[in-house]
């Protein structure tokens, strides 16, 4: 069996392994258009900030790893995809590779919004290890920078930005940071933490046009302000890299559609990770969650359902983040901007920057978020996903939001050892 | 044999030498805040529950992390975090259904049960026997279960 995977992200690779493992005999290979090894998206800002060094955020450390395992990585970008003759082509044509079954994993890629000037050199996603060499070159201690965006990844390169040393501005279109993530409350304690710290937060601004004068760039806002800027980051949203599905039937629609088993409209063809509109647990509709642990759990399922594996069908992944802006520590899950007739409860303390919110369906916690919670967070999603029926701890949890670990073992057994709950 | 912790909590009387001497072990102070195994106050119910890491099959943690900072000790099955490789993105500590993978502020790493290498300390510090070490046939989710309900009440 001939199993060739698009992109060498966490999706593709744990796919790539879970084959190898069920199907040692098979052929396995991974095409990827970054001349990296297999790296981490996510570990950027602290290459940036130096505390690790290119190879750390590899996602596997061992550079025989995958031949080891007997993976091939073939370096190139995909082209197109022969339906009819089952193949793959890449650098333009001159080369192809047939597959058995194939899995779509390639990721996303930055959108350029558009922007007076964004085609500057100086303008720059934060997105590959590229980009990462060509921002830390430029975001020295005193240079301004601009942030463009201040969602999930814009968050996330924050702290390295002002780490830099850099004078730091953020630019975000919304009423507030990471508003995809966070309700109202959080989103502003977040800016208003960011703001104590030195980073001037301009949220509802959007950048009107980004020119070159004769010092660096001058980035224009539409509240009128002009501000100097050495580099400006681009931080405004990911689209699915499904361009080179052109030509097939492959359905598409915020990402390539995908059934519980993760193939997609093609039955020789599954898709994986940040390309893939795959169950949500919470909504049970299909979304682009396009995270961490959705991309890995999408991978293990595709691989196990390309192999042929019966009853390897997909629960649904639970969305959730977690976010570390210049120290403050947020957390959301599944339904956390509540549902319709649905309870909830918090607890703030402003100065603190603690806050907890809650969001129940009867006596079951659909969702979730927190700031400068930094224990026992995980539970949250435990509690969410076996949707616990909470009786009266749900009670005291609305009286006492924090009791979330008191909640969990009060409600279930799982004391012990391989306590097999999540089945 | 692989051993595994044994948490009684009908056992546990609450004087937390469980967390001074895991804090001692693993981070050099007494300071149950950095203690990787947490006792639990039922106030109402007058009880105790410590609890600390399953080191579960599933392994959530280690497939969540992003960059095999959380590998598998083969001789005694704990899911460690290797603090070196570790860069803090705290994608475990969500990922970890339990709760029991936690952030640590100071070192910017996060931290869990490693079973101390195999002579965990919590069960050598606790007076009452309520956390053992003992072979992991000995320990059967029902056994866990049915001391887990005689101790803290279900709704």
């Amino acid at each position: 069996m001939r199993h060739v995977i698009i992109g060498t992200g966490p999706a593709g690779v744990t796919a790539a392994e879970t084959l190898k493992k069920l199907d040692p005999g098979s052929v396995v290979t991974m095409i990827g258009d970054e001349p990296e090894p297999p790296y981490s998206r996510m570990a950027i800002p602290y290459l940036l900030i130096d505390q690790i060094v290119e190879s750390g955020t590899y996602l596997r450390k061992n550079s025989d790893h995958y031949k080891e395992l007997g993976i091939s990585h073939v370096e190139g970008s995909v082209d197109s995809i022969n339906q009819e003759k089952s193949e793959v082509n890449l650098h333009g044509g001159t080369t192809t590779v047939g597959y058995d079954r194939l899995l779509i994993a390639s990721g996303s890629t930055p959108v350029t919004p558009p922007i007076e000037g964004v085609d500057h050199p100086l303008v720059s996603s934060c997105w590959t290890l590229e980009d990462a060499r060509r921002i830390s070159e430029v975001a020295k201690p005193n240079t301004d920078v601009v942030l463009m965006g201040a969602g999930f990844i814009g968050c996330i390169i924050l702290e390295a930005l002002a780490k830099s040393g850099a004078n730091l501005t953020v630019i975000e279109m919304e009423d507030r940071m990471v508003p995809r993530m966070m309700n109202d409350t959080a989103g502003n304690l977040i800016k208003d933490w960011c703001e104590s710290r030195g980073v001037s937060v301009n949220t509802s601004t959007r950048v009107e046009s980004i020119l070159e004068d004769g010092r660096g760039l001058s980035v224009t806002l539409s509240d009128g302000k002009s501000i100097p800027a050495d580099l400006v980051v681009s931080a405004t949203g990911v689209k699915p890299n499904i361009g080179f599905l052109d030509g097939t039937d492959i359905k598409t629609d915020l990402g390539i559609l995908v059934n519980r088993q993760m193939q997609t409209s093609d039955p020789h063809i599954y898709a994986a990770g940040d390309v893939a509109q795959g169950k949500d647990f919470s909504s049970e509709e299909f979304s682009v969650q396009a995270i961490q642990p959705t991309a890995v759990e999408h991978g293990q399922l595709a691989a196990k359902n390309m192999f042929g594996l019966k009853n390897a069908i997909h629960q649904g992944s639970v969305n959730m983040n977690v976010l570390d802006t210049l120290g403050l520590i947020s957390s959301s899950f599944g339904l956390w901007m509540g549902i319709e007739n649905g309870e909830s409860c918090e607890l703030l303390n402003k100065e603190r920057f603690r806050y907890i919110n809650l969001q129940f369906c009867e006596d079951v916690l659909v969702g979730a978020t927190s700031l400068g919670l930094t224990e026992h967070v995980g539970v949250l999603r435990g509690l969410i996903q076996t949707k616990t029926k909470l009786g009266v701890w749900k009670d005291r949890l609305m009286e006492d939001p924090t009791k979330i670990m008191e909640a969990y073992l009060g409600s279930t057994h799982a004391i012990g050892h391989n306590a097999n709950i999540m089945k | 044999m692989l051993k595994s912790l044994q948490l009684e909590p009908e056992k546990c009387t609450g004087c937390l030498q469980c967390e001074m001497a895991c804090s001692y072990e693993n981070e050099g102070v007494f300071n149950p805040a950095k203690s990787r195994i947490k006792v639990f106050n039922f106030h109402d119910e007058g009880r105790f529950a410590p609890y600390t890491c399953t080191q579960c099959t599933e392994a959530w943690c280690l497939h969540a992390c992003p960059v095999e900072a959380i590998v598998v000790n083969e001789s005694t099955g704990a899911k460690e975090v290797i603090e070196d490789v570790c860069v803090g993105c705290k994608v475990c500590t969500i990922a970890c259904p339990f709760g029991t993978v936690n952030y640590n502020t100071d070192s910017g790493k996060v931290m869990k049960c490693d079973l101390c290498g195999g002579e965990p300390a919590c069960a050598d510090a606790c007076p009452t026997a309520a956390i053992t070490y003992v072979d992991s046939s000995f320990t059967g989710l029902d056994r866990m279960k049915s001391h887990a309900e005689q101790t803290i009440p279900k709704s």
